[in-house]
Formats: structure tokens, C-alpha cells, sequence
């Protein structure tokens, strides 16, 4: 493809799209198939042709419309309308557009679900299909690297970025331009693009739903990306846990090669830039940088010590440009709209947009996107709906095990980084776990280490023999047989893990204690010296109560 | 070479540029406490014992990794530092079967003397247990996983210094445990050309020469120094 066909292929698939009286878009990414979204899509098409339309009427997959909880969905494009918990038999209903039948299960924009919503990663999941190029080209996609590569130069990408004042959506939230400059200005011939798309987080789906929704985003960050720092190889690092999203990025990789948006000689000009997959075996650690690298290298998935970081010497000992699925996806949105004016969405020290899901205790849980600073309990209350009935809100996970927790106190707290990290928690990569009266703190924070004592690499002995004894001392307590002198092991350890760690699991694995120490402490009192737990979660025998 | 000044716990200490702070105070008479460092081989940086205060850093630094420059000035041994390692070697005594009566190396551990030199008197942590099994398949060598730091020096040594790369390591977390090739017992091992230079550096009595009794054996660190410098040094030449 060059710089004159793009704009044609748009049209055509405008036009093509126009020219039909239906876009039956089936949800396809994983949460909705496993709740039955394979046969509910094949009914529509046999219904479809049963009814003769099959010319009018396209059925076909897309991406994460949000409401997980209420799948599988599908969309009608023409209606504008997107039905929930859809079976096969509302397949004629659904095609012959009888709306008598989804009494509660119609969500239009105006939903409370869409209203607090602002979707900029999300803007084609719902409405592509992402297993064809065409829908995503026609929709504006490829247009922000068309310019990157024929009007800016590298200097001016860089510094669009550095206006939009986009910072990582990894978590730790590092400023993104001031990354690229530093790959930017190393003069090493050969650098690398990678994406970390290692989501391993319990009850975290970002990444993985950009992936399965739209994933010629990820691809075309990617290689403006390259374009901006000087890089002629990328690679997106997936779980092997997430097949479908790596079935996808194939796909989209190898449309792209074909249309010639990635590869040599990119829009006639003389950049040129490939993206390989390179797929992990399933460990948390290896969505750290260090160790990230080093399993792409075919080596043992461990973090070495930093510096020297990866912009200075990366993967094979390059300079390497690491950003996270979602960074990636904004980057087209700020060369479309500039740097500037992305600038003013969201908070004004974290611009931009944020997608989280939403899990545990709330009625709609999810994936929702909203401007960065959004307060909690719009979040929760309005987009999720509140908890459920007869329970009252105790606190939200964000972070998953490298976080902490935000109680009831916080809720109109903004959500952005700098808040977060205030009041003993972060952003992180998106999840968000509710807890309401039935959780138990102490049993939240012992899930927490004992997922983080799985997952240690074993290299540092903090980490390895740290984590062990942390969730010693918490399964002990949730047992109901904690001692005094564990809230001392407890500090000292914790205060171990986060001075002397080698890499950032260790280094935050206590953050889940240390949060749920400073705002539920009560709650460690009642396990430990009553031999009791409020929430009534935890098993703790009766015998030992009145030995108490 | 250019020298470098800094200052190390309040007295001056000149080192060679490029040299790590771990060796420049070595050089002179302060020894910072490790397990996984073995001058020679490269540094994973992984037991955390040498890391170092040094001003004007928020983080700890691995001495060992760390370069020295100009001006720096490095605190080894502050209050916190001791708690750190002293907790270190706790979680390490809890961690596996530490049972120096009944060890070979008894009287000659690395970890044995870490921990008395650091005043670890008691361990508060519950021990683990683990039941890993011993390796005695080879003729004159035995692996004992319980007795392990996963320092992984004989990984190193083995890989870096004799080429054969026998040993790794395998599993992770608590489970890690150094294997011999595609995890095979050692007496089968194809790799192994039977040096036993990892029996020599290893810190503790997981490696052992299968003819010692308890508290029998003493390893030999010498040999090193003489294999990496033999060559620059002419040692084979008979003059």
C-alpha cells in the first residue's frame, strides 16, 4: 500500500459498509465466548440466511463492548443499540430488529454503563471487526502512521508525544515522550520496539481485550513508535495463557505485512519496520522489563539489576524502547489529534484516558474506559452500578498484587497516579477488584502474597524466602491462630522486600499488607487477639474462640 | 587507568576506575558481607547481602554491581543494613535443611559464618522442610538441594570458567533447585567433565565430596584464582 491508496481503501469499505441494511456485530473476545457468544453468533447467521438477507445483513465478530457481566452481547449497528445476555434464540428477534423482547437487555450510549464513559482505546472495540484490516483502515486506522511517516519527522513525533504528557499504562506510570527520547537520542544502529503485553494480574483483562479487540492499534503505535526513535524491529511479548489474543495479533500482523503498513519500505518511503510475536510461558515476572528481555532472548525469564535500563542497553544489549499494550494504543490517537489538544483530556499532570476492569463485588463488572481522574464513585456507582443489594462498599484493590487498596473514606479521590500513590496505592495496569462487607482484608492481603510466592523467580532471597514467611504469617492469621509478635515479622519483612528486592515484584509484593494494614488494621486486631473475622470470610475454628 | 577517590564507612579509599565498590573495599580491609559474589565470575547481584547505602541514592545498590566514582560516598555496614542481612540469613535457615551437625561442611560454611558473624542467634520464622532429593549418583561427588542457597555459583563456575554448562537452574520461587543438564541424575550426567569446581565454590555443604563425614570437608577457593590467572601468569611454562 502507499501514502495514495490508503484514502480509496477507506472509502470503499465506507461505501461497502453504507450500502447494508445491518451490521450484526457478535462479541468474540474471550469473556463473551465463554459464555456461550460461538453459538449465539452461529444461530444469527443461520438465521440470516434462513431469512434470505444474507447479502443485506453481515454478521460478524468484534471486540469488548464492556459489559462482560451480562454477556455474551452483541451489537446491531444500524440500531445503534447493543443487547445483553443474548441466547441462541434471539437470534430472529435480534435480525428482524423486535425490541419487545429485550425488555432489560438493551443498552443504548445514553446507558449509565456508556454515559460516564470516554472511549479512546476502546473507540473501534464494539464496532470493527478485528480479524479485518479493511474495518479498522476504514475507520481512520493507519491514517496517524501515513503522517508519522510522510509529513513529521522523527523530532516532531517525539515532541507531540511529549506535549500529550502520556505517561506509562503499565502501572509504575513513566512519563512516555521522555522514554522515547532516551532510545531516541541513544546513536546505537540497531534498537528495538517492544510491547509488554505480559498482563498477569489477577482480575486484569486490559490488555488482553485490546489485543482480541483491536489489535491494528497496538500494531500502528508500534511502528510510529519505530518510526520516532529509530527502530527497524519490534516485538510484542503475549502470554501463551491468552491464545486468542495471539491468534489475533498473528492475523493482524500478517494483514499488515500484506498491505505493507509494516515491513520494508512503509508508505514508499525509506522507513522500514518489522513486528515479530514472541510468546511467554506463563510467569507473572516476566512482565518486568529485565526479565521480559531476557525470555524473548530464549534465556531464563529473570530480572537482572538495573541500570543499566533498557533504553541504554536492552534486548541482545540494544537500546530498547519497552511500552505496554495500552500506551501503544494511544500513541495513534495523539499524532491524529496532537499532542496538545490529547493533552487536555483526563487530569492535568496524567492526560488521557484510562481502562480498567472492573471486577469483584459490583453489579456491571467489566471493561470500562474513562478520563483519567475520574473519581472512584462514578466509576463503581454510576458506570458499575454499586455493589450488590444488602452489601455495603469496604474498599477497592487497584494494582492487583503490586497495589493496594482504596477505602470508603477515598471514594471521590480522582483516579490518577499521583492521588493514587498518596494514599498507599497506584494506578497500575487497570484492574480493579471491589470488596464489600462480605471481603475480608486480611484474607484479601494473604491471596495477595500467596500469588506473588508463586510467583517469584526464585533469583533474590528476599523475594523468594520473604514471600514464603509473609503468607506464613497471613494464612496463620486467617486461621485464627496469629501471634502479638507477627505484626512485628510482618513490618520487618515488608520493610525487607521493599529496600532490598531485586526487581519490582519483591519490591511491591507488600504493598497489598502494608495498604490493608493502614486502613483496616481493626481488622488484623480481630483476627489476632479476638480470634474472629468480621467479615465472617474466614474459617477460624470455634474450640480456638473460646480459648481466646 | 585513572584512580578513583571515594569514601567508604567515613575513611578515604582510592580504586581503580571501572572497579566495583565491593572489590574497592575489599582492597582496603572492609568486608562487605556476601553469598552469590565470587571474584572471577559474573555478579547475578541476587543475594541482596552487599548491597550498600550510598549517598545521595534512594536505593539500596548492590556493591558488587555497583561501580565506584568520584567523590562517592558509601556507608557498608549502617544499623539498617545489619537488620537486612541478619534477616536475610534468617529467611535463608528457614528456607531449607540448614542442619550444620549433621553437614559436612560444619566448621567451614559460608553461611555458618555469615550467620555468626551477624549475631543470628535464633531464627524467628517457620522452618519449611522441604524433602528434596539428594543426589549421589556421581562417583566422587553428591548434591544435597536441601542444603542450597541457589547462590548459583556452580551454575557460573561451570558455565563461565570450565565451558561445560552442566548446571542450571530449574523451577521457580521455593521450588528453584540447580539441576545437571535436562534435570538428569549427576552419575549420567554427559556435560559433567568431574572438575569440581563447583563442589569447591559452593558456599555450603549442598555440593559435597562424596568421602567427607560430618564436619570433614574443607573447600579448596584457591584453585580458581590460579585457573583464570594461569594463563596471564605463565603458570604452565616450567621454567
Amino acid at each position: 500500500m502507499n501514502a495514495e491508496s490508503l484514502k480509496p481503501e477507506r472509502v470503499a469499505e465506507h461505501d461497502r459498509q453504507k450500502g447494508l441494511a445491518d451490521r450484526i456485530m457478535c462479541c468474540s473476545v474471550a469473556g463473551c465466548l465463554s459464555a456461550g457468544a460461538g453459538a449465539v453468533r452461529a444461530a444469527i447467521e443461520r438465521e440470516v440466511d434462513a431469512q434470505g438477507k444474507s447479502a443485506a445483513i453481515e454478521v460478524c465478530g468484534t471486540g469488548c463492548m464492556g459489559l462482560c457481566s451480562r454477556g455474551p452481547l452483541v451489537r446491531s449497528a444500524a440500531a445503534d443499540l447493543v443487547y445483553t445476555d443474548v441466547k441462541p434464540e434471539d437470534a430472529g428477534a435480534i435480525v428482524g430488529h423486535d425490541r419487545s423482547k429485550f425488555e432489560n437487555r438493551l443498552l443504548d450510549s445514553d446507558h449509565p454503563f456508556y454515559a460516564g464513559q470516554r472511549r479512546i482505546i476502546l473507540a473501534n472495540s464494539g464496532r470493527t471487526d478485528p480479524e479485518r484490516i479493511a474495518d479498522y483502515i476504514c475507520q481512520g486506522g493507519y491514517q496517524a502512521l501515513l503522517r508519522a511517516v510522510t509529513e513529521l519527522t522523527p523530532e516532531t513525533i517525539l515532541s507531540e508525544v511529549k506535549k500529550s504528557g502520556l505517561r506509562g499504562r503499565g502501572g509504575a506510570g513513566y512519563p512516555t515522550g521522555l522514554k522515547w527520547e532516551l532510545v531516541g537520542r541513544n546513536s546505537s544502529p540497531v534498537k528495538y520496539v517492544v510491547c509488554n503485553a505480559d498482563e498477569g494480574d489477577p482480575g486484569a483483562f486490559m490488555n488482553r481485550s485490546v489485543l482480541e479487540g483491536d489489535p491494528h492499534r497496538v500494531l500502528e503505535g508500534m511502528a510510529i513508535a519505530g518510526c520516532a526513535v529509530g527502530a527497524q524491529q519490534g516485538y510484542i511479548y503475549a502470554r501463551g495463557e491468552s491464545p486468542l489474543a495471539i491468534a489475533r495479533i498473528k492475523t493482524a500482523i500478517e494483514q499488515a505485512r500484506r498491505e505493507g503498513l509494516i515491513g520494508g519500505r512503509i508508505f514508499d518511503s525509506s522507513f522500514q519496520f518489522q513486528i515479530d510475536l514472541r510468546i511467554g510461558a506463563g510467569a507473572y515476572v516476566c512482565g518486568e522489563e529485565t526479565a521480559l528481555i531476557a525470555s524473548i532472548e530464549g534465556k531464563r525469564g529473570q530480572p537482572v539489576p538495573r541500570p543499566p535500563y533498557p533504553p541504554e542497553a536492552g534486548l541482545w544489549g540494544r537500546p530498547t524502547l519497552i511500552n505496554n499494550v495500552e500506551t501503544f494504543a494511544n500513541i495513534p490517537t495523539i499524532i491524529e489529534m496532537g499532542g496538545e489538544l490529547f493533552s487536555a483530556i483526563g487530569a492535568p499532570a496524567s492526560p488521557g484516558t484510562k481502562v480498567f476492569a472492573l471486577a469483584g463485588r459490583v453489579e456491571r463488572t467489566g471493561l470500562v474506559e474513562v478520563p483519567i481522574g475520574t473519581s472512584l464513585r462514578t466509576i463503581l456507582f454510576d458506570i458499575g452500578g454499586g455493589v450488590p443489594a444488602g452489601h455495603e462498599f469496604k474498599a477497592a484493590q487497584t494494582g492487583g498484587p503490586a497495589g493496594g487498596c482504596i477505602p470508603a473514606q477515598y471514594l471521590d479521590l480522582p483516579m490518577d497516579y499521583d492521588s493514587l500513590s498518596r494514599i498507599g496505592t497506584m494506578m497500575g495496569s487497570g484492574g480493579l477488584i471491589v470488596m464489600d462487607s462480605s471481603s475480608c482484608m486480611v484474607d484479601l492481603a494473604r491471596f495477595f502474597m500467596e500469588f506473588c510466592m508463586d510467583e517469584s523467580c526464585g533469583k533474590c532471597i528476599p523475594c523468594r524466602a520473604g514471600t514464603v514467611q509473609l503468607h506464613e504469617i497471613l494464612r496463620r492469621m486467617t486461621r485464627g491462630e496469629g501471634r502479638e509478635s507477627d505484626f512485628g515479622l510482618l513490618e520487618d519483612l515488608s520493610g525487607l522486600l521493599k529496600e532490598t528486592s531485586l526487581c519490582g515484584l519483591g519490591l511491591a509484593a507488600p504493598n497489598p499488607i502494608l495498604s490493608t494494614l493502614r486502613h483496616f488494621r481493626n481488622e488484623y486486631d480481630a483476627h489476632v487477639r479476638e480470634r474472629r473475622c468480621p467479615a465472617g470470610h474466614c474459617q477460624i475454628p470455634a474450640a480456638q474462640e473460646h480459648a481466646a | 587507568m585513572s584512580v578513583r577517590t571515594l569514601e567508604i564507612d567515613g575513611s578515604t579509599v582510592t580504586a581503580l576506575e571501572g572497579q566495583s565498590i565491593f572489590n574497592a573495599a575489599w582492597d582496603s580491609g572492609i568486608h562487605i558481607p556476601r553469598l552469590c559474589h565470587v571474584g572471577g565470575l559474573a555478579d547475578p547481584g541476587a543475594c541482596r547481602l552487599c548491597l550498600v547505602e550510598i549517598e545521595g541514592q534512594k536505593k539500596l545498590q548492590p556493591s558488587c554491581l555497583t561501580k565506584v566514582s568520584e567523590g562517592m560516598v558509601v556507608r557498608t555496614n549502617t544499623d539498617a543494613l545489619k537488620s537486612y542481612r541478619k534477616l536475610i540469613v534468617e529467611l535463608l535457615f528457614a528456607e531449607r535443611n540448614h542442619v550444620c551437625s549433621v553437614c559436612v561442611l560444619d566448621g567451614a560454611c559460608e553461611l555458618q559464618d555469615l550467620a555468626s558473624a551477624l549475631g543470628v542467634d535464633h531464627v524467628r520464622f517457620k522452618p519449611q522442610y522441604p524433602k528434596f532429593e539428594v543426589d549421589i549418583s556421581h562417583a566422587r561427588f553428591g548434591l544435597d538441594p536441601n542444603r542450597c542457597i541457589l547462590c548459583t555459583r556452580c551454575v557460573r563456575v561451570c558455565d563461565e570458567i570450565e565451558g561445560a554448562h552442566t548446571w542450571d537452574v530449574a523451577g521457580r520461587g521455593r521450588n528453584s533447585r540447580v539441576i545437571l543438564d535436562l534435570d538428569e541424575p549427576w552419575g549420567e550426567s554427559e556435560s559433567c567433565t568431574g572438575c569440581g569446581k563447583c563442589v569447591q565454590l559452593c558456599p555450603t555443604g549442598a555440593l559435597f565430596l562424596k568421602d567427607k563425614t560430618v564436619a570433614e570437608m574443607r573447600k579448596d577457593r584457591s584453585f580458581l584464582r590460579y585457573i583464570v590467572t594461569a594463563r596471564e601468569k605463565k603458570l604452565w611454562i616450567s621454567t
